[in-house]
């Protein structure tokens, strides 16, 4: 090589160097707040477990799914404050029967490889997450979602091809559903409908989420991955909108044991971590900026048995409604967890989009006011001091189980005179039990799929999969199917909620928050996120006094 | 000698058969199964898991395609619970990590051990005796998940000076908590063996008559009195490796290394039936041979010691 092209050569290669760390240079402030930015764009993160899968198809956890949004992107994106906007498709057109989809998608989304995102990926992702072939443990995601044959194909009945979607050209992804559901945009921000590479796959098999095989089209690239150890994602320079990314590399660290997560944390090895049980009051005085708690989409409660193995006082709506009305939820949230959460008197969440909490009477009431009710129920019911009642409650391993269920099982002796027998069992022997309903009463936890109502009042439906109280209403099944097809599905919602304030298949206790503590260097963290749905592309980094 | 590592290694062969068979046994006794999860999959799509995953055979046919699997492939399975990886990847993966760092503990455990029980006993009723002693014992009492915790307040959090965790692929400022963590009880155990036995061969007539021939101390020790005095050390290092190996799986999992520690606990929560089979047949083996390794130093160092 002569001296020219050998300095051309270099001058290139030191450009696309530089390149990778450009944003946080050449942008020293961030373009729309101004702030200084650190030089060094890393965020590192703790895990609580290594994830079953990063292939978006087969991939079945949230710490999975956090990985992948930043792998990968969708149709659609998530604002931070979990409103929808344009991921690879620009937007959307709906039918007027709301049965077919149209998403009109970018020309300029590439994959990290330098290949054109098309409506063939989408298309050949979702008929392959739907595959008997596959097995995918999300594969029944495409039937929530209601495309046509969805069911048929998951059972091997039809063949992949007659799946309810088609890339009408490389632009065009057309999407036919089975019934117009009213939040079917926001399905599309999850990670089952990703577009995979069909050449990678093609390629490596199953290898083909290693890295150096692996070929995405988010805002990174897979560049290490030690399983129970680290990942690493760095900037994918191909993507759409690399320019206004600022962070150039997220680590995720596997740490099992959320105290030494925090030790680790606060020797700054890390920029955000779990607040372990119970710390919380404590670390947010000594951390003030730091310690952090944002409404999480899951709801906490106990579930009864309503077949005939369970103990037959439980069959007495009675009795479900003064076990109900003598738990003390503020002392469960406020001294229990003092976490942040939320005394729960219905199932759905109270921050789920477009959900209005309906007045429950119970959650008016003072404590003392639900206590009185809840005694002179249990009389009507035939129970008291002179025919105590006794229960069993399961609950699987854990600290912050066993303080909710020994608090609970005090209430109940103390206000009703009921003897609880409190059981642990391990997770797998605990699902077992439960799901064979060989229970009384179980604790439990439903986190929500999507960002609507209907994911959490869908179990109350007799012949829902996941009712293991195996709870039946006719008038409840009648609603929330209405509820699919109409226009006011809050005023179905209220009535289900009102239903089963009365019947009682469940009793709520609270709902959940996101108790973290991270590092007040980072930010752009979306706190309103319904979903804690984060994405690296929206953080960045700014440099610390 | 030949004849007796070929015999012991031909009965490694059926005793490790029956150790897949009786695992296998317990492992589907156990209720629960790796696809339970707190959202119950729809009946369609487990079907199809377990067609892919063999679990709808018959309980003999799965026993009888693992075991041929393992015996003519080298082929463990795939995961039931990392569903891009197969046994043979976690193995591959984990055990270096698991291996380095017992090794390293051994080599800590049996270096300072030793030197501590020889000195205390060359030097008995000492302050090095003393101090000898009074550190194996306080040792003792700290096992390794007591040692863990301490040594990352201490050296990550409060001196800054070695990370919290992880591999790095083997980086030496990695290695240096999980190693003293592991090491510590056994170091103490040996020191305390090595020092009653060297006291007790210190005092037979062969050292006397050496010394008394003139020989100095130092040669008196290494020529003479190390190798029956080791014997005793030898027996308690096949419970040491055995306790090593268990013990590596808190450390691998307090500093995730990513070693086959975390990988045995998680699939046994998991039921994660492919890889905990791996796992045991892995250690199974590992003890088999390390015993028998023992056996042979045990020949070489008495020869009176004969199979």
């Amino acid at each position: 090589m002569t001296l020219k092209t050998t300095l051309k050569a270099s001058t290139a290669a030191l450009l696309l160097m530089g390149g990778t760390q450009a944003f946080a240079d050449a942008h020293a402030t961030h373009p729309v707040t101004g702030e200084a930015l650190a030089s060094d764009q890393t965020f590192i993160y703790r895990d609580l477990d290594e994830s079953p899968s990063i292939d978006p198809g087969v991939a079945e956890d949230t710490a999975g799914g956090d990985i992948l949004r930043d792998l990968f992107e969708g149709l659609m994106n998530q604002a931070p404050d979990g409103s929808l906007i344009p991921g690879v498709a620009t937007g959307f057109e709906v039918s007027d029967d709301n049965l077919v989809y149209t998403f009109t998608l970018r020309d300029n989304a590439k994959w990290s490889n330098g290949d054109t995102v098309t409506a063939g990926d989408f298309e050949y992702a979702w008929k392959r997450a739907a595959s008997p072939e596959l097995a995918s443990p999300y594969s029944w995601y495409i039937e929530l979602m209601s495309l046509e044959n969805a069911s048929a194909v998951i059972a091997g009945e039809m063949d992949t091809d007659t799946l309810g979607v088609t890339a009408i050209d490389d632009t065009t992804l057309e999407v036919r559903l089975t019934q117009p559901l009213p939040y079917f945009a926001q399905m599309v921000t999850h990670f089952t409908t990703f577009p995979v590479p069909q050449s990678a796959i093609e390629a490596h098999g199953d290898d083909w989420t290693k890295p150096g095989n692996m070929v995405s089209n988010g805002a990174y690239m897979l560049t290490e991955h030690v399983p129970q150890e680290k990942l690493v994602r760095e900037r994918n320079v191909n993507y759409w909108d690399n320019e206004n990314t600022i962070i150039d590399k997220t680590v995720s660290l596997v740490i099992n044991d959320e105290n030494v997560a925090l030790t680790r944390y606060l020797a700054g090895e890390l920029d955000r971590t779990d607040v372990p049980a119970g710390q919380f009051p404590s670390l947010s005085e000594q951390y003030p900026a730091e310690a952090m708690s944002v409404p999480l989409s899951c709801s906490y409660y106990y579930t009864v048995n309503m077949t005939d193995t369970t103990n037959p006082a439980l069959l007495d709506a009675n009795v479900r409604k003064a076990l109900s009305l003598a738990v003390d939820r503020d002392i469960i949230v406020g001294n229990v967890l003092a976490g942040g959460q939320k005394a729960a008197y219905t199932f759905t969440h109270w921050a789920t989009a477009g959900f209005e909490t309906p007045d429950i009477p119970m959650a008016s009431m003072t404590q003392a006011e639900r206590n009185e009710m809840a005694k002179s129920l249990m009389a009507e019911a035939g129970y008291g001091s002179d025919n105590p009642l006794s229960v069993d409650l399961i609950y699987n391993t854990s600290e912050t189980h066993k303080s909710v269920a020994v608090a609970i099982s005090q209430m109940w002796k103390q206000t009703l005179g009921v003897t609880t027998e409190l059981d642990n069992q391990e997770w797998q022997t605990f699902l077992e039990t439960r799901g064979n309903q060989d229970y009384q009463l179980a604790r439990a936890g439903w986190c929500a799929d999507y960002n609507e109502a209907s994911t959490f009042l869908d179990l109350m439906q007799s012949n829902s999969g996941y009712n293991d109280a195996k709870y039946t209403n006719a008038e409840v099944d009648e609603l929330l199917a209405d509820a699919k097809t109409s226009d006011n599905a809050q005023a179905n919602y209220d009535r289900v909620e009102e239903i089963i304030a009365m019947d009682t298949p469940i009793i709520p206790i609270y709902h959940y928050a996101a108790v973290k503590m991270l590092d007040d260097d980072i930010k752009g963290w979306p706190r309103e996120n319904f979903q804690q749905n984060w994405y690296s592309k929206d953080l960045y980094k700014v440099a610390g006094e | 000698m030949f004849s007796f590592v070929a015999r012991r290694l031909a009965v490694a062969v059926p005793t490790l058969l029956i150790l897949v068979v009786i695992s296998f046994v317990l492992m589907y006794a156990a209720p629960g199964g790796p696809f339970n999860s707190e959202r119950p999959l729809p009946p369609e799509v487990l079907a199809n898991i377990e067609a892919k995953y063999g679990l709808d055979q018959p309980f003999w046919k799965q026993i009888v395609n693992y075991v041929t699997g393992v015996v003519t492939q080298f082929d463990f399975g795939p995961s039931f619970q990392y569903k891009s990886r197969s046994v043979n990847d976690v193995i591959a993966q984990g055990f270096p990590v698991t291996l380095t760092i017992g090794f390293w503990s051994f080599v800590v455990a049996v270096g300072i051990g030793v030197s501590l029980g020889v000195a205390a006993a060359i030097k008995q009723n000492s302050w090095l005796d003393y101090l000898a002693v009074g550190i194996s014992i306080g040792a003792q009492v700290l096992p390794n998940f007591v040692m863990a915790p301490i040594l990352l307040l201490t050296f990550t959090l409060w001196l800054g000076w070695l990370p919290g965790g992880g591999w790095n692929g083997g980086q030496w400022d990695h290695l240096i908590m999980p190693v003293i963590a592991l090491s510590t009880s056994y170091m103490a155990s040996i020191a305390r063996i090595t020092r009653s036995s060297m006291l007790e061969v210190l005092n037979t007539n062969f050292i006397r008559t050496a010394q008394a021939k003139g020989l100095p101390m130092r040669r008196v020790i290494w020529k003479h009195a190390m190798k029956p005095a080791m014997l005793p050390v030898l027996s308690y290092l096949g419970p040491a490796f055995v306790g090593m190996i268990t013990g590596s799986v808190v450390i691998d999992s307090f500093f995730s290394t990513g070693g086959i520690g975390t990988f045995f606990v998680n699939s046994a929560f998991n039921r994660d039936y492919s890889v905990m089979m791996g796992i045991t047949i892995l250690v199974g083996a590992l003890t088999i041979i390390f015993n028998l390794l023992v056996d042979v130093l045990y020949a070489w160092i008495d020869p009176k010691i004969r199979y």
